[in-house]
């Protein structure tokens, strides 16, 4: 198992009311796909981020269910179209339970 | 002729196999890939158009393929996209992931990365609020697979 997933997360500052902001994410995680086989021949266990999350001030702005085909380290990017000064709060879940979270605070006006 | 119970069961599975796959439009190669457009559009045939799909031509590694999808729409209450499917006909398992958008998200167009075992079709479904199913897809071709061996 690598080191803890640590995310990355690429918000602008400040923002117009009504302007395309966009959003880049990156979680550092193997996204072991549970297809792989080790020397022996034994397969890994499947162990990936299932789903992720993008709320803004505790409602949702963006989500995903993640499948085994999103590569190591899932990217995504989306957009948010805000009308108030806030904070996003991103949520990734594990299959083993674990859940990872962010938060970037953002000015709008 | 006579059949003990085991040998009817097998056959009548069977040909409950055979109607399910033969009577919807059928994908050369991919009769899952089929069945999780099905389940996904609601048994409807998705349409073309509105969505676009942007993917690379040749991907020479594919344990990260950059895919982008884009659907037309305003967004608002009247004219929303709920969420995109993407499916890759040619991997173990098809599919790759589900986007969900809201209004808040000002326009339906993500971006990600994704594993593709070999040369194949990327689908990208888009379901629409009103339950209208737009689809797009693009062949990419891959030098090196990446689900591991």
């Amino acid at each position: 198992m690598a080191a803890k997933p640590k995310p990355r997360i690429k918000v602008p500052k400040e923002a117009k009311i009504g302007e395309l902001v966009t959003i880049k994410t990156l979680i550092s995680h193997e996204m072991e796909s549970g297809q792989r086989k080790d020397k022996e021949g034994n397969l890994i266990p499947r162990k990936i981020i299932n789903k992720f999350a993008c709320d803004f001030n505790g409602a949702p702005v963006f989500s995903c269910d993640i499948d085994p085909a999103i590569s190591a380290n899932p990217y995504f990017e989306f957009s948010a179209k805000l009308t108030e000064s806030g904070a996003f709060t991103f949520t990734w879940t594990d299959d083993d339970g674990s859940v990872y979270t962010d938060e970037q605070k953002i000015t709008v006006s | 002729m006579k059949m003990n119970r085991r040998q009817v069961l097998g056959l009548t599975a069977g040909i409950a196999l055979v109607s399910a796959t033969g009577t919807r439009f059928a994908f050369a190669d991919a009769p899952a890939t089929e069945k999780m457009i099905m389940d996904f559009a609601g048994g409807k045939m998705p349409a073309t158009g509105k969505i676009t799909l942007t993917a690379p031509e040749i991907a020479e590694n594919g344990n990260t393929v950059p895919i982008s999808v884009a659907v037309e729409s305003a967004m608002t209450d009247g004219d929303m996209v709920q969420s995109v499917l993407i499916l890759a006909e040619g991997n173990p398992n098809p599919d790759v992931a589900t986007f969900h958008f809201t209004a808040l998200s000002g326009t339906a167009a993500a971006t990600t990365r994704m594993r593709l075992a070999k040369t194949q079709n990327v689908i990208a479904i888009a379901k629409m609020a009103d339950g209208s199913v737009f689809m797009d897809k693009k062949e990419v071709k891959v030098t090196i697979g990446g689900c591991g061996g």
